[in-house]
């Protein structure tokens, strides 16, 4: 009987030699006469184990890893194609400790199936959601999102039923449905996990999206950086429009919805979703003035509903299960799961999906098992190059919007960067400065003259001249590009300065009093 | 058919494909820069036009993205990430060690043509950092050394 194996094709497990393990274990399974069936799942989301290789035994899938070309042969010396012992066996998958106290909803099939799969898709719970939605009213499909308390994964945080229903009670000929791909946050892989590791999940929940609000064309924009997710998620909208997934007449519904991936440029400020659709519209990425809503005059004019990636991968399993269900998990006023990822300088980086709720401390020590390098934390940041710079005394503040807002922190997109103790935060500071001066669209005078003013203040900020006259400078910059800038690239560049400057003083030359003021 | 005729027809045959998207010009602009490795200035005035633009707002858009070149790439691009997981993780240094194994700043192309380096801003590779990007291939938890493998292995396969 052919002998199951999972490698995945997820592009970081690749970055650490994925492909050549895929490859070595074909050819030397070949070689040996053992008959295999080798799948490229998604990542499971064990970053420090990848590439970690699975087998499918009676007791389940006995995972390997990291596993190196060169380990393989050793491998099948010690049968692993019936779960052998041998040093790099972990045991079963889902019984590893960092697996199993998770709350996989969104991430329910990543890692487990192929991703590519429409059979696998549909084998494990897939389609469920758009199944039932076909069945419902419009009001009804948008009323178990708002019911199930999804707010924006992207960041904002904003309620995603709310923004349903304008675009639904919004008339107009054509509506769109926009998955913001462009995943620009360092510290933050989930929404590319997805599109690697379960394109179907978005496609599935675009196409909820579009039938609620009527909507009948789709667009992904994703950013450039990500050609793996590209092909994956192309060759997912193909197996969709073959299988009556996508197009005209879903699943003999008469309804039609119609998606297209489009990339972009590598423009940071495009994950923002005015300049995103200027972006598609075919222009320069210059952010638009709101109102008007997207809900209402989106893309060409017209009512949009842009949402993230985990925002609408997160619609399926709601409408399958129902929004009490997705809403049960969470704490506060956030409900439901977050994908977290954890990356930077920590032991055992990766991604958890978890009900709203654990302390950052948790996440750093339990999952993340502290810093990779051994040294003591110094500070993380979280939300991304636009969140706040979090010190020891902040590590007990649990993950909910409302309790990163009240410490003037951003939880946003989930992503968490770990740094040690050898790191200079006023250079940090220095470097959020001067992505905003890159990344900066122009079109607003704080953003735009702010941050290379920023640059040079900090330059003289680090080089210890006239700390009495910049430090104060700093902090009215701040305030200009905080208060007048028109979107939240100006808006929030300074959190990370400002928290650098508030809780690492020392860093900036100066000692904890001075800065008090 | 000489060189400049060869890539106008190139250039030709991509507008005719695209123009009529929606918001065609992103995808034209990726299409060029696909097939030839950067948008040529050439190309503005065919573009432009196909789509009721001027040359200025075609230009605009190419130098408002980072990704789109109007001059020619080396042979492969090393796409080195500067955002802060790869911060964290040493990619200061590592920054420092590939500008001078490969004697160029960001944004240039080696004297022999072989490698351009660009900076990238995160490519989600945060959870093996430090990270950069040649070709398709994502390389994670980059050091010194595995830089140089990386470059060799490309120079020797050259």
């Amino acid at each position: 009987m052919s002998i199951t194996i999972y490698v995945p094709c997820d592009s970081s497990a690749a970055s650490m030699g994925a492909d050549r393990v895929a490859i070595a274990i074909a050819e030397e399974a070949a070689k040996r006469g053992i008959d295999i069936k080798l799948i490229r799942n998604g990542s499971r989301g064990m970053y420090w184990l990848e590439p970690l290789v699975e087998v499918a035994t009676d007791k389940g899938r006995v995972a390997y890893g990291p596993v190196q070309p060169g380990d393989v042969s050793g491998l099948f010396d010690a049968n692993f194609t019936q779960g052998g012992a041998h040093a790099l066996n972990l045991g079963l998958t889902e019984e590893l400790d960092y697996f199993k106290k998770q709350q996989r909803l969104t991430f329910a099939r990543i890692g487990k199936t192929d991703p590519i799969s429409l059979t696998d898709y549909v084998a494990n719970d897939g389609y469920r959601g758009l199944k039932n939605a076909l069945a419902m009213t419009q009001a009804d499909i948008v009323k178990a999102v708002t019911d199930s308390g999804l707010r924006g994964r992207g960041g904002a945080a904003f309620p995603t039923g709310i923004k349903w229903n304008t675009v639904l009670n919004t008339a107009s000929l054509q509506k769109y449905i926009i998955c913001n791909a462009d995943e620009g946050d360092s510290g933050t892989f989930s929404d590319r996990m997805v599109m690697e590791g379960d394109p179907f999940v978005l496609i599935e929940g675009m196409t909820i999206a579009g039938l609620a609000v009527d909507a009948s064309q789709g667009y992904i924009y994703l950013r450039i950086e990500y050609p793996h997710a590209f092909e994956i998620l192309n060759a997912a909208i193909a197996t969709a429009y073959k299988e009556g997934y996508l197009g005209e007449n879903i699943q003999g519904s008469g309804k039609t919805f119609n998606l297209e991936v489009r990339q972009g440029a590598g423009a940071y400020v495009c994950g923002e979703e005015t300049s995103l659709m200027e972006s598609l519209e075919g222009k320069r990425g210059l952010v638009r003035f709101k109102p008007p809503l997207p809900a209402i005059s989106g893309l060409f004019g017209q009512p949009t509903i842009v949402n993230n990636v985990i925002s609408l991968a997160s619609v399926p399993v709601i409408l399958d299960k129902g929004g009490d269900y997705y809403r049960d998990f969470g704490m506060g006023r956030s409900r439901g799961t977050l994908p977290i990822q954890l990356a930077g300088n920590i032991k055992r980086p990766g991604l958890v999906e978890l009900g709203f709720g654990l302390t950052l401390r948790e996440l750093l020590y339990d999952f993340g098992g502290g810093s990779a390098s051994g040294r003591p934390i110094k500070a993380v940041q979280v939300g991304g190059p636009l969140g706040a710079y979090l010190p020891e005394a902040q590590f007990d503040t649990p993950l909910d919007y409302e309790a990163f807002a009240a410490n003037w922190t951003v939880l946003g997109h989930g992503g968490i960067v770990v740094f040690d103790d050898t790191v200079n935060m006023a250079e940090m500071a220095r470097y959020s400065m001067e992505f905003c001066k890159i990344e900066s669209c122009g079109k607003c005078t704080p953003c735009r003259i702010g941050s290379t003013r920023g640059v040079e203040v900090m330059d003289d900020i680090i080089n210890g001249r006239n700390l009495d006259k910049n430090i104060p400078l700093l902090r009215d910059l701040c305030d200009t590009l905080l208060n007048g800038s028109l979107c939240a690239l100006g808006g929030m560049t300074p959190y990370p300065v400002l928290s650098a400057l508030n809780h690492f003083p020392e860093d900036f030359g100066i000692n904890a009093k001075a800065t008090a003021a | 058919m000489t060189e400049s005729g060869t890539m106008q027809s190139i250039v030709q045959e991509i507008i005719a494909t695209l123009k009529d998207k929606p918001g065609a010009l992103l995808p034209i602009l990726h299409g060029v820069q696909n097939a030839l490795g950067y948008v040529p200035a050439e190309s503005v005035p065919d573009i432009a036009a196909a789509l009721n633009l001027s040359r200025a707002e075609v230009h605009g858009v190419i130098s408002f993205y980072h990704y789109f070149r109007d001059t020619p790439p080396g042979k492969q691009t090393i796409y080195l990430c500067r955002a802060e997981s790869c911060q964290a993780m040493g990619g200061r240094q590592l920054e420092e060690h590939a500008k001078s194994k490969l004697g160029i700043d960001f944004h240039e192309t080696t004297a022999d043509g072989k490698f351009s380096l660009e900076p990238v801003y995160c490519l989600g590779n945060c959870a093996c950092s430090p990270a950069m990007q040649i070709g398709k291939d994502i390389y994670g938890r980059v050091t010194a050394d595995s830089f140089d493998a990386a470059i060799n292995n490309i120079e020797a396969s050259a």
